[in-house]
């Protein structure tokens, strides 16, 4: 297990080693990466190599395993499937376009591609677990639903998907996130959901699923807790990996359709990480596809700094899961920062970590300032008003075309920025309203 | 050994007649400086004490436990810290077992193959670790079986018999039988069908059985002392300590 940062475990950057001591029989890179390419995580114990599990509570542990039973029976059923994927089409509006992005490849020296999940039904990637996972709590019989939220865009796209399907929802949102993504608190009352504020812990995203979990505790047999990204415990991570590998699916077929090849890279925005594993699941095995994950490097490096957990962070348990962290020596989370509510979290997925460490995919992290600028860029050269979380990836993709110009570069574009008018005016609008 | 010291210290006070009183505090919590004095006050009165570490992201815990969760953090209060103050406590300690109660995460950071000997040097004689269920606990409970320490395992109202009998059959310490589902802190009323849930988890448990989240007044304590080993008191004894209150004082009002 994860020793205390300092000693070899950790490499000179801070960076864990996973070949010693973390789990004694942890395979080597190769072995990880060989593993990945025949689709073997997770394993049956809900591990992506040394990540993932299980670590809840015992109240939780039935619940858990009735979860997993169902997605035993239903993730791959043509039935459900079937139902699933007439909402995508005739409610969420799937498949979303790729649109060539003429204005971008020009200013970029590239050629970019958007795969515009900001068309989606609610304005972002997030409806697509949603709408799977309420049909699946439908399932399996639940009577309520609950939901964290972070920018908003996972409650928004939980309270329409139970008002859609009929089912009673609640969304947990902390306070600061409320404040800051106003419009979307509006959206989910106006959807139905009960929006609790979370006044607990730092009032942001990890808060809010502190207090589902909590609320999932308390009635694990007759809640069913609709998690939005790719963390928690396991089944969640696969579950999310699964009704989001969609996007992955259809800008796969669409770059070869309409370029007659596949990108020679696919970038996307790393918060928990549920667009970026939607984005890289189709791709993993495409070895000559450069993945590339972009987290919030917020004001800089230090803790407290940033919410970039590859970049930055520690192996640890949080919120049901083994994967890294921002954490101090003492194994304390830390509060994280970053212009965008979507991906302020300390810890990422599991999956994430193993595609990090098993080096099929590169993580770096964005600046807040940095982010703003390819959103603007990408407003006026596009028509296009991103989400902030997305201009993360914009960035990226401008840091790789700048590298290698001329490549033709896939943009995960998660989610659509009207959400982010309040911190826009707060930044790029400054004084001009 | 020391998993005995605990099971032993619970069978004691059942022989003499009443329940065994497991009693909870947050490290450092309302103030560092009065650890070491709130401890023996509180080891004084009941039969097993569990010492919380203090963690960020308290998931099983309800507003009470958050609270001194955060005001200890926010002095400074670690593992490191805590075990620190118990090596030293320990040449004053009455007797009482005493359990460190702790998320996983500060565990690991502190290093689980440190802890065993660390833990043991300053007298604590178990482990309780409410996110780390059963499948995921191999390489903690082998870490503790080195020297002897307790790793206690729950059970809750919503465990199936079967998983029951497994948690059970690898028990050590006591079962921490969770009076309900839900966090730590609520009242609770204890109705017939959960009685009937303690007398199963007796019937298949080696080791007690303590009850615990929501033990509050002398009456459910009353209630539930023919159906239990012991009973555990934790956010009532830390809202106690909110209010300035005598701990001693306050657990003897539980003790039967």
């Amino acid at each position: 297990m994860a020793p205390h940062p300092g000693d070899e475990t950790f490499n000179e950057i801070g960076q864990p080693r996973f070949d010693m001591k973390l789990e004694p029989q942890a395979p080597d890179k190769e072995t990880l990466l060989a593993n990945l390419m025949k689709d073997a995580y997770p394993d049956a114990q809900g591990r992506f190599g040394p990540f993932g599990g299980r670590y809840v509570p015992e109240t939780l542990v039935p619940a858990l395993d009735r979860l997993q039973a169902g997605v035993d029976r239903y993730l791959r059923d043509p039935a459900f499937l079937e139902a699933f994927h007439a909402e995508l089409a005739g409610w969420v509006g799937r498949p979303t376009p790729l649109t060539h992005a003429r204005g971008l490849s020009r200013r970029w020296g590239a050629e970019i591609w958007l795969k515009r999940e900001d068309l989606a039904h609610t304005g972002a990637h997030k409806i697509n677990n949603s709408v799977g996972q309420v049909l699946l709590a439908k399932k399996l019989g639940a009577k309520r639903v609950i939901a964290e939220t972070g920018a908003g865009q996972h409650g928004v796209a939980t309270a329409a998907a139970c008002a859609r399907l009929g089912m009673p929802c609640t969304v947990y949102m902390g306070a600061v996130d409320m404040e800051r993504q106003a419009p979307n608190v509006g959206r989910m009352k106006l959807l139905g959901a009960t929006v609790m504020p979370v006044t607990s812990g730092d009032r942001t995203l990890r808060a809010a699923v502190d207090e589902a979990l909590r609320d999932w505790v308390s009635d694990p047999d007759g809640t069913y807790y609709c998690l939005g990204s790719a963390i928690g415990p396991h089944p969640y991570p696969y579950i999310v990996r699964e009704l989001q590998a969609v996007i992955g699916r259809e800008a796969r077929e669409q770059m070869l359709a309409q370029t007659g090849r596949l990108p020679d890279a696919a970038v996307a925005c790393v918060g928990g990480g549920s667009n970026a594993i939607g984005l890289f699941h189709a791709f993993v095995k495409d070895r000559e596809v450069e993945l590339l994950g972009l987290e919030a490097g917020g004001q800089g490096s230090g803790l407290g700094q940033n919410a970039a957990s590859l970049s930055y962070g520690t192996p640890g348990v949080l919120q049901g899961c083994y994967s890294l962290l921002l954490q101090d020596a003492d194994g304390q989370i830390q509060e994280t920062h970053s212009v965008s509510a979507g991906l302020d979290y300390p810890g990422v997925g599991p999956e994430h970590a193993l595609l990090m460490t098993a080096g099929r995919v590169r993580y770096e992290a964005v600046g807040d300032d940095e982010a703003l600028a390819a959103l603007a860029e990408c407003c006026a050269a596009e028509g296009i008003l991103p989400a902030i979380e997305s201009s993360h990836a914009l960035a990226g993709a401008k840091r790789l075309a700048q590298a290698q110009p001329g490549k033709r570069i896939l943009v995960g574009l998660s989610g659509r920025g009207d959400k982010d008018m309040p911190t826009l005016q707060r930044t790029l609008l400054k004084g001009q309203l | 050994m020391a998993h005995d010291s605990i099971s032993a210290a619970i069978r004691a006070a059942k022989a003499a007649g009443r329940p065994a009183l497991v009693a909870y505090i947050t490290a450092g919590f309302p103030t560092r400086a009065g650890f070491r004095e709130q401890l023996a006050a509180v080891a004084s009165a009941v039969d097993v004490v569990e010492i919380g570490v203090p963690f960020s992201d308290p998931m099983a815990d309800g507003t009470t436990i958050q609270r001194s969760s955060r005001v200890a953090l926010e002095q400074g209060v670690s593992l490191r810290w805590i075990l620190e103050e118990l090596a030293s406590f320990r040449q004053e300690a009455s007797g009482a077992p005493l359990l460190l109660m702790s998320y996983l995460n500060p565990l690991l950071a502190f290093g689980v193959e440190k802890l065993p000997q660390a833990a043991a040097e300053a007298g604590v004689a178990g482990l309780i670790v409410p996110d780390l269920p059963y499948e995921e606990c191999a390489d903690m409970r082998a870490a503790l079986a080195a020297r002897q320490l307790a790793l206690v395992q729950f059970v809750t109202p919503v465990t199936p018999v079967q998983r029951m009998a497994k948690l059970c059959a690898g028990a050590e310490g006591f079962v921490y039988a969770v009076t309900m589902t839900g966090t730590t802190g609520k009242n609770v009323a204890v109705p017939q069908e959960v009685l009937d849930y303690f007398d199963r988890v007796r019937q298949v448990s080696p080791v007690p059985v303590c009850a615990g989240f929501g033990i509050r007044s002398r009456e459910q304590v009353e209630r539930l002392a023919p159906h239990v080993d012991g009973v555990i008191v934790g956010s009532a004894l830390v809202e106690a300590i909110e209010r300035g209150e005598d701990p001693a004082a306050f657990l003897r009002t539980l003790r039967l």
